[in-house]
C-alpha cells in the first residue's frame, strides 16, 4: 500500500473556529451533505452529538448519564494524556499517516460509556471537511467499559465546494469485559478528497464488536485496513462493508481480525461494486488460539469499466481452528437477471433489483431513518443509469 | 391461446427440438410426457425464451403474437409464466419483495396470498436463499399468483415435494388453472367459462393429474412429440410398457434404424 504525498495539505488553523449550538442552524447545502453521511442534522435521539470541522471542535453535546464525549485534546488534558488508551494501539511509526497524525492531531473524540451503562440510542460523530487543501488529523478514542454498551454513528463529508483535501483518522477501540460497541460509519467524501484512516481495537473476553462500513458516493483516494484483536474469551467481531466506487475512485479497504484467545469469533462480510473505479478488497483472519471461528466473504461486482482486486487471507499455525473464506469477483449472474425477466422485468429492471439487493444494507441493524436514507441513495444510484 | 409451428431448436449448436406442432387453447391443460433428455424442458425453456435456446426454424405463436424471438419480459408481460424447477438465489431481495414485482403495480393482499400456500412466514426471507424443495415450489407459486399468468409453464411439480406439500402444490395449482378456487360455488359451465388459464405441465410420475383437468397429453420421444391422448391412458400406458411403444410408433417402417440413433 504506497502512501500519497501529503505534504500540501494544511494541518492546522482555524482551531477556535465558533461552536455551532445547533446543528439545523447549518447552511442547507452542508446539510444535505451531511445528510448523506449519515448524519441527522436535526440530532434528535441520540445519545450524544460531536462535530469537528476543518481543525475545530464545534459541537459537543452530551445527554445521558454514563456517557462521556469530548474533543480529544480535551480528554488528553483531563485525562494527563491518556497514558493508557492514547496510541496504545497503534504507533505513530507505524507508516508516513500515523506520523503526520501523532505530530499534527487537530482533532477527533473521546468517548466513553461507564461499566454497565446501556445506551440505547446511538451517539452521533461527525468530521466535516469545509477548506480547500485542509487536512484533518483526528484521534479518536471509544472505550465501551464493561458490560456497556454503545452504537457509534460516525459520518465523514466534504463540503461541495472543498477541493482536494485530506483526511488522516486515528481511531483506538477499547471494549472491555462483555462490553458491546456497534460502530457505524458512513463516507461521503469528494471526489478529490484523500481518506486515510487507521484503526485498531481490542475487545476482552465476551466482547462484542460490529463495524458497519457504508460508501456510495465518490471519494478520490482512501485507504484503510481496521484491526481487531480479539484478546478475550469469547470475544466477538464483525465488519459488514458496502461500497461502490464510480470511475475516479480509488478504494483500498480490508478488514482485520486476529482471534487471539479461545472461542473468539469474527466474520467479515464486504459487498462491493464497481462502476468504473478501482477496489482493492482486503480481508484478514489470523488464528492464535483454539477453539476459534472465522469466516471471511467478499463478494465484488463489476459493471462497466472498474477494477475489482479481491485478497481475501486466512492465516494460523494452529490445529483445530476453523477459518474459512468466499470471495468472488464479476458480473450479476445472467441466471439471475433471466428470472426476473420471467417475472415481467425488463433488462435494466432485473439488473438494478439484483444490484440494489446486492447492496443490501438490512443486515447492518441501522436505525430505521439512516437505514433509509441509505436505500434511498442505494435507489438513486441504481436510477441514475450507473448501473 | 398457444401455438406451435413446425419448432426446431438447438442448444450449443445440438438440434433438440426436431418440429414440434402444437395448439394449446385457453382454458386447456396439456400435459407433456417423455423420458429424460427427450426435449420436454427445453420446450418449456425456449417459449420462455430463455437465452441458450435457439429456434433455428418454426415459430410461436402467443395470444396472437409471434414470440419466436420476443425477450423473455415481454412473453411475461403478455401472460406467459414458469415455474422454475431450480430458481437462483437473490440475496437482498426478499420473497415478499418479489412478489409485488411480479404483480407489476397490481393491487394485491400479499399476506393473503402467501397465507394460502403457507409461505406468509418466509416472506422476509431473501427469495430461494436456503429453501427446501417444497419451500421453492410454494414461492414460485405464490409468484404465479401475483403474476396471474394467461399460460402456466410448470416442468415436474412434484419434484423434491413431500406428500402434503403434494396436495397444496396440486390445489393451488388448479386454482391458478381454473381461476377460482376449488371450494367456489360455480356451476360447471359457470367454471369452464371462467376458465381461460392455460396450462403446460411436465410430468413423469402424474401426481398432479389428480389435481389438475388435463384435457390433453402427449409424449415427447427423441424432440418430437407423438401419441396423444388423454394424459390419464398415457400415463398408465408409460407404467405398463415404459416408452418402448413410442420408439415403434415414431419410427414407423425404419424401426431398425431409429434405435441404432442416440436416444439422447
Amino acid at each position: 500500500m504506497s502512501i500519497p504525498d501529503l505534504s500540501r495539505f494544511q494541518f492546522s488553523g482555524g482551531e477556535n473556529a465558533a461552536p455551532i449550538a445547533d446543528l439545523s442552524s447549518l447552511p442547507e447545502e452542508d446539510k444535505r451533505h451531511l445528510v448523506l453521511a449519515g448524519i441527522d442534522v436535526a440530532d434528535t435521539n441520540v445519545s450524544g452529538a460531536f462535530m469537528q470541522l476543518n481543525h475545530a471542535d464545534v459541537h459537543c453535546d452530551t445527554r445521558r448519564e454514563g456517557l462521556e464525549l469530548m474533543d480529544i485534546r480535551a480528554a488528553l488534558k483531563k485525562y494527563d494524556g491518556l497514558p493508557r488508551h492514547y496510541w496504545n494501539l497503534l504507533s505513530p511509526d507505524k507508516d508516513d499517516v500515523t506520523r503526520l497524525a501523532h505530530e499534527h492531531c487537530n482533532g477527533g473524540y473521546f468517548v466513553r460509556v461507564k461499566k454497565g451503562v446501556k445506551l440505547t440510542e446511538p451517539v452521533q460523530s461527525c468530521m466535516f471537511i469545509k477548506h480547500s487543501g485542509a487536512g484533518q488529523a483526528v484521534h479518536n478514542i471509544v472505550i465501551v467499559e464493561e458490560g456497556a454498551e454503545l452504537h457509534m454513528l460516525g459520518g465523514c463529508s466534504t463540503s461541495h465546494g472543498a477541493r482536494d483535501a485530506a483526511h488522516l483518522g486515528i481511531t483506538e477501540y477499547y471494549v472491555e469485559k462483555g462490553g458491546k460497541l456497534t460502530f457505524t460509519m458512513i463516507h461521503n467524501w469528494g471526489s478529490s478528497t484523500t481518506v486515510l484512516p487507521r484503526s485498531a481495537g481490542t475487545v476482552a473476553a465476551g466482547g462484542q464488536f460490529q463495524n458497519n462500513y457504508i460508501l456510495l458516493n465518490p471519494v478520490g483516494s482512501l485507504q484503510m485496513y481496521p484491526s481487531m484483536n480479539l484478546d478475550g474469551e469469547g470475544a466477538v467481531a464483525r465488519f459488514n462493508s458496502v461500497i461502490v466506487a464510480p470511475t475516479g475512485s480509488y478504494v483500498d479497504s480490508g478488514n482485520r481480525i486476529n482471534l487471539n484467545a479461545p472461542h473468539t469469533r469474527g466474520e467479515i462480510i464486504s459487498r462491493t461494486l464497481t462502476t468504473g473505479g478501482t477496489i482493492i478488497n482486503r480481508g484478514f483472519i489470523g488464528a492464535n488460539a483454539t477453539p476459534v471461528k472465522g469466516h471471511l466473504e467478499c463478494k465484488g461486482l463489476i459493471i462497466g469499466n472498474g477494477r475489482m482486486h479481491a485478497i481475501p487471507e486466512l492465516d494460523s499455525c494452529r490445529d483445530g481452528v476453523e477459518l474459512s473464506h468466499e470471495a468472488a469477483v464479476g458480473k450479476i449472474a445472467q441466471e439471475e437477471i433471466e428470472y426476473l425477466m420471467a417475472r415481467g422485468l425488463d433488462e435494466d429492471e432485473a439488473a438494478s433489483t439484483i444490484v440494489r439487493g446486492f447492496l443490501n444494507v438490512d443486515i447492518m441493524g441501522l436505525p430505521a431513518p439512516l437505514q433509509r436514507a441509505m436505500q434511498e441513495q442505494i435507489d438513486t444510484l441504481n436510477a441514475g443509469g450507473g448501473m | 391461446m398457444l401455438e406451435i409451428r413446425d419448432l426446431h431448436v438447438s442448444v450449443q449448436g445440438t438440434p433438440v427440438l426436431r418440429g414440434i406442432n402444437l395448439t394449446i387453447e385457453a382454458g386447456e391443460t396439456f400435459i407433456l410426457f417423455g423420458p429424460n433428455g427427450s426435449g420436454k424442458t427445453t420446450l418449456l425453456m425456449t417459449l420462455m425464451g430463455f437465452s441458450g435456446y435457439t429456434v433455428t426454424r418454426g415459430s410461436i405463436i402467443f395470444k396472437g403474437h409471434d414470440i419466436t424471438h420476443a425477450p423473455m419480459w415481454e412473453r411475461a408481460r403478455l401472460g406467459i409464466g414458469m415455474s422454475f424447477q431450480r430458481p437462483p438465489t437473490i440475496h437482498g431481495l426478499p420473497t415478499g419483495k418479489m412478489v409485488e414485482l411480479c404483480g407489476r403495480g397490481r393491487e394485491m393482499d400479499i399476506q393473503a396470498m402467501a397465507k394460502k400456500v403457507h409461505f406468509d412466514k418466509f416472506l422476509d426471507r431473501d427469495v430461494n436463499a436456503g429453501f427446501s424443495g417444497g419451500e421453492i415450489k410454494r414461492s414460485e407459486l405464490l409468484q404465479l399468483m401475483a403474476q396471474q399468468p394467461g399460460l402456466l409453464l410448470f416442468d415436474e411439480p412434484e419434484s423434491g415435494v413431500d406428500l402434503e406439500n403434494m396436495a397444496l402444490v396440486g390445489h393451488t395449482v388448479r386454482d391458478l388453472l381454473d381461476g377460482m378456487p376449488e371450494g367456489c360455488n360455480a356451476t360447471l359451465r359457470e367454471r369452464a367459462r371462467k376458465r381461460s388459464t392455460s396450462g403446460l405441465i411436465i410430468t413423469h410420475t402424474g401426481h398432479i393429474l389428480q389435481y389438475v383437468t388435463a384435457d390433453r397429453g402427449q409424449v415427447m420421444y427423441h424432440g418430437k412429440l407423438c401419441c396423444e391422448d388423454k394424459p390419464r391412458r398415457i400415463l398408465d400406458h408409460i407404467a405398463n410398457h415404459g416408452y418402448q411403444e413410442c420408439l415403434r410408433c415414431l419410427a414407423g417402417d425404419s424401426y431398425g434404424k431409429i434405435v441404432e440413433a442416440p436416444l439422447a
